[in-house]
């Protein structure tokens, strides 16, 4: 009975000392990278505004304190979507959109760079579930479709129509995959509207 | 000491003989850079708690042992995921969830309990990166396989694991067949090689050596 209770006592102590052991390696993991890691995460997403803004010159982005716009909404997606304010001299000369695209295996979340004149500085993909090899062709690194929204606006004239080729537009399509840069075209679309309503509205 | 290192290599190897851990080696194998990450992983995660267990075996009575060990194994796991975050982290988005998933790998607490939970240090070490690199190479040799077929290269985005090292990797051939990449492409990958090994096995004539070293 003693025995037992003894067992239990020094079982119990035993377990404690190996939480803080464990504790200890994960705190001491932390301290060694973890300046690192927000470092990496910093310049990624810095990275990442700085080529969906392309050529425009911008001095100041603040890219923690986005403008947040509740669903429902007029922007694509039914998530909050996330508006930046790119600028220079204290003067708004783009503006990132952080939006959602409804793609083949779920949301696609886009950044969206639109300059002051409404014309499309670049557009990146965030975070995506589409099929690999097939919808994967919207991620800059695997291809250079994304690229094709540079210098896009809502102006007729230029050419831009905004649809894939096959339904009439100037974008190209992926061999077998409809849905994934259809999705995107038509995102970007939208944003690209509601950008304009923006500055329309008093 | 040479038992050790045949049995995780070969005999008794996790991956293709115990078929333990086989949720990361189907999920990450669709390059073998991935692969190689998430091996490279695998062997520090084992290779440490095998040791630490093995320190630590005369102080745990049985009650207490299986908690004690998931204790190690999560903290170790939770520093190496920090690691990966901290100096591979085009990598660490890669494997995703598979990187503190491996705090599930069967393998690992199967060689605490099993073998490093009796056994002296330098054994229980030996052990670990026996178990390791067999587990390593057989999650290698499935991604390659995959990305020879997917894509038709071997090593691209090595610059993801490695600092400065090139990510276009070796062309083998132009293009790739698709279904390679998809999960059922890693079943087939998987297959091939349990086919390979079991031809290799058989011709010498050690049918499942590890059954038969259990049972006796």
């Amino acid at each position: 009975m003693n025995a037992d209770r003894g067992s239990v006592v020094s079982g119990t102590l035993k377990l404690g000392l190996f939480a803080a052991i464990a504790a200890a390696i994960v705190a001491g993991g932390w301290r060694l990278t973890g300046e690192r890691i927000a470092a990496n995460t910093h310049a990624a997403r810095l990275a990442q505004f700085e080529s969906v803004l392309g050529v425009t010159v911008f001095d100041t982005l603040d890219y923690d304190a986005p403008a947040i716009v509740e669903p429902p909404h007029r922007l694509p997606g039914d998530a909050p979507a996330r508006i930046y304010e790119a600028l220079d001299n204290g003067v708004r000369v783009a503006r990132v959109f952080e939006v959602q695209a409804a793609g083949y295996g779920g949301p696609i979340v886009l950044l969206v760079g639109i300059d002051a004149a409404f014309v499309v500085t670049g557009v990146r993909v965030v975070n995506h579930t589409e099929t690999p090899g097939l919808g994967t062709n919207i991620e800059r690194e695997r291809s250079d479709w994304i690229t094709s929204f540079d210098g896009r606006s809502l102006d007729a004239d230029d050419g831009s129509v905004w649809a894939l080729k096959r339904d009439g537009g100037v974008f190209d399509a992926f061999t077998g995959a409809t849905i994934t840069p259809r999705a995107v075209v038509e995102a970007v679309h939208e944003t690209l509207l509601y950008a304009q309503s923006m500055d329309a509205a008093p | 000491m040479n038992t050790i290192w045949r049995d995780g290599l070969w005999h008794n190897n996790p991956g293709i003989v115990q078929l333990l851990g086989l949720c990361p080696l189907l999920a990450v194998t669709n390059t073998a850079v991935n692969a190689l990450g998430l091996a490279i992983a695998t062997l520090f995660v084992l290779t440490a708690s095998n040791t630490i267990v093995s320190i630590t075996r005369r102080a745990l009575q049985p009650e207490i042992r299986i908690p004690a060990y998931v204790l190690i194994i999560a903290a170790l796991v939770t520093a190496t995921e920090l690691a990966f975050h901290a100096y591979a982290p085009t990598l660490h988005a890669r494997l995703g969830i598979f990187l503190p998933l491996i705090v599930t790998n069967c393998a690992i607490v199967a060689r605490a309990e099993a073998f490093a939970s009796r056994q002296p240090v330098g054994r229980a070490f030996a052990d670990g990166l026996a178990h390791g690199l067999g587990f390593g190479w057989v999650l290698v040799i499935v991604g390659a396989l995959r990305e020879l077929v997917g894509h038709g290269t071997l090593f691209r985005d090595l610059g993801t694991l490695i600092p400065g090292a090139g990510n276009e990797g070796l062309t083998i051939v132009d293009g790739g067949l698709l279904i390679a990449l998809l999960p059922p492409g890693a079943f087939f990958a998987l297959a091939a090689v349990l086919v390979a090994r079991n031809v290799i096995a058989s011709r010498r004539g050690q049918d499942n050596p590890e059954l038969a070293r259990e049972q006796s």
